[in-house]
């Protein structure tokens, strides 16, 4: 399916008042975020997109494609779905070793080259996780982090859908600075729910989510750009701390000071 | 009379699928009557009844396989549903055995299968699914876009022919297709016929009697109204 671009139309939050924020658009290559407390309705907001909302589900939401409604008949096959859902609780349950599981998916998805594929998504997949992923690995075998690096990839390359809706990856334990800077490379559009200010900061835009109601969107203005970038230091600061737990090592008051002092430095 | 016969393994969903189906049916003014046929334990004919006041009915197969309960009561069970003034009989069946098929000619075979039950699950449920018209994948909300995929590729190379829906029957979603195709099926015919071909076996279904009705068979059978009763030498 070709797509241009994705609109949704509000509808009513959990009190039955209408949304403030009346419609949105996205176009091809728009990276967004959905921000807001636990329970606010962030992940039903991407539900309704993933389903075509048509005023049908709870929220009264509409989505429109390319400006129109889906058709009542949309095929609900899934090779012609133009969005990818990586959700919290998605898990792999096949029990197919990586390598098979991908070949077929690339077949299914008509790929001329599926070698190539597979390796371009297992390349992909194991820049985001701790230890990599063994192609003769069962899939029900991967860690949670593994499992959602996988399907990230796997959405990207072999799926190749041109809408990407991820729910709070980080808590999936994956090298979330590292995944937004290798799916920015694809012209697509991806909406984040996310409790995460940096990856909040470096969307083109973020929806306020409030009692299961849009209410506020705010496009990322060029000093909200400048501090993502600061964000982004304090973020790499944690994770050189993972490493240096993750490896075994002890922890010191010089080492605190000298990843503080590249902080100063680098400002 | 329509006939639409739904089999799929014990859990998968298919009250769920049809409880759906029934809610859009009786919305198109139609008249559904629903026969629930189960080996020990079933209370989907009471919830059906009360969630719809609709005709219902429960049969526990007991002894019998539920596919061979199937066969031989399906002529009085079709009866029952003209009588109550119904115009679909909605039969929900157990299928364990997995050889058998509880499909009869001029019906709508249906087939429900659970997206997380495994990318093997459609080469080893063998006629349940390649005999059947529809196949109706459930909890596909559980599992990746990935899997989906994989696993609606391995139903359509087990049973070429087939069409897929897939639903996430909880919410209601993907069930319209499948009334669609439940609006189209043929008028039922008589004598019914089962469209499979049983497996070589010692009783008059597992030997290839194929007509429905216990009256068409001898050794083990029951009826609607009695249990287990033996005819022959």
């Amino acid at each position: 399916m070709d797509i241009q671009s994705i609109c949704v139309i509000g509808g009513f939050g959990k009190t039955g008042e209408a949304e403030k924020v009346e419609r949105f658009e996205l176009k091809m290559g728009d990276i967004i975020s959905i921000v807001g407390p636990t329970g606010c309705g962030k992940t039903t907001l991407i539900n309704d997109i993933e389903l075509f909302a048509n005023q049908n589900t709870p929220s009264g939401r509409t989505v429109l494609i390319n400006g129109e409604t889906m058709p009542e008949d949309f095929s609900f096959d899934p090779k012609e779905h133009p969005i990818a859902l990586i959700s919290q609780h998605t898990n792999f349950l096949s029990d197919l070793p990586v390598g098979e599981f991908l070949k077929i998916h690339a077949k299914v998805r008509g790929a001329s080259d599926p070698e190539r594929l597979i390796s371009e998504t297992l390349e992909f997949a194991n820049q985001l996780t701790g230890e990599a992923i063994i192609i003769s690995t069962g899939m029900t075998e991967l860690s949670g982090g593994q499992t959602r690096s996988l399907l990230i990839a796997d959405a990207v390359i072999i799926g190749n859908s041109p809408i990407i809706l991820l729910d709070e990856i980080e808590n999936a334990g994956i090298n979330r600075t590292k995944a937004l800077e290798l799916l920015k490379q694809y012209r697509k559009i991806f909406v984040f729910v996310t409790h995460d200010p940096h990856i909040a900061l470096l969307s083109d835009f973020r929806i306020i989510m409030k009692n299961g109601s849009m209410e506020k969107l705010i496009c990322t203005n060029p000093e909200e750009m400048k501090v993502a970038g600061e964000l982004g230091k304090i973020d790499n600061l944690m994770l050189n701390f993972r490493t240096f737990i993750r490896n075994g090592q002890e922890i010191s008051g010089s080492m605190m000071k000298e990843q503080l002092n590249i902080l100063t430095l680098t400002n | 009379m329509r006939l639409i016969i739904f089999a799929g393994p014990p859990t998968c969903g298919k009250t769920t699928v049809i409880r759906q189906v029934i809610r859009r049916m009786i919305r198109k003014n139609h008249k559904p009557a629903y026969l629930k046929i189960d080996v020990l334990f079933a209370d989907e004919d009471k919830i059906i009844r009360e969630e719809f006041n609709i005709p219902s009915r429960k049969l526990y197969s007991g002894e019998l396989c539920p596919d061979h309960c199937n066969v031989v009561v399906l002529d009085e069970a079709v009866e029952w549903a003209q009588k109550e003034g119904a115009d679909f009989l909605f039969v929900e069946t157990a299928g364990l055995c997995l050889r058998c098929s509880p499909y009869v000619e001029n019906s709508l075979g249906v087939v429900v299968l659970e997206a997380t039950s495994g990318m093997n699950l459609p080469y080893k449920i063998g006629p349940m699914l390649t005999l059947a018209d529809i196949a109706v994948i459930t909890k596909i909300d559980l599992i990746s876009q990935a899997e989906r995929e994989v696993f609606r590729y391995r139903v359509l190379e087990a049973a070429k022919e087939i069409r897929v829906v897939e639903s996430n029957a909880l919410y209601g979603i993907g069930i319209d297709p499948i009334v669609k195709h439940i609006e189209t099926t043929n008028e039922l015919e008589f004598p019914m016929f089962l469209r499979g071909n049983p497996p070589v076996g010692t009783c008059t279904i597992c030997v290839g009697k194929k007509e429905i009705g216990a009256k068409n068979h001898f050794g083990v059978l029951r009826t609607m109204e009695h249990d287990l009763f033996y005819i022959g030498e």
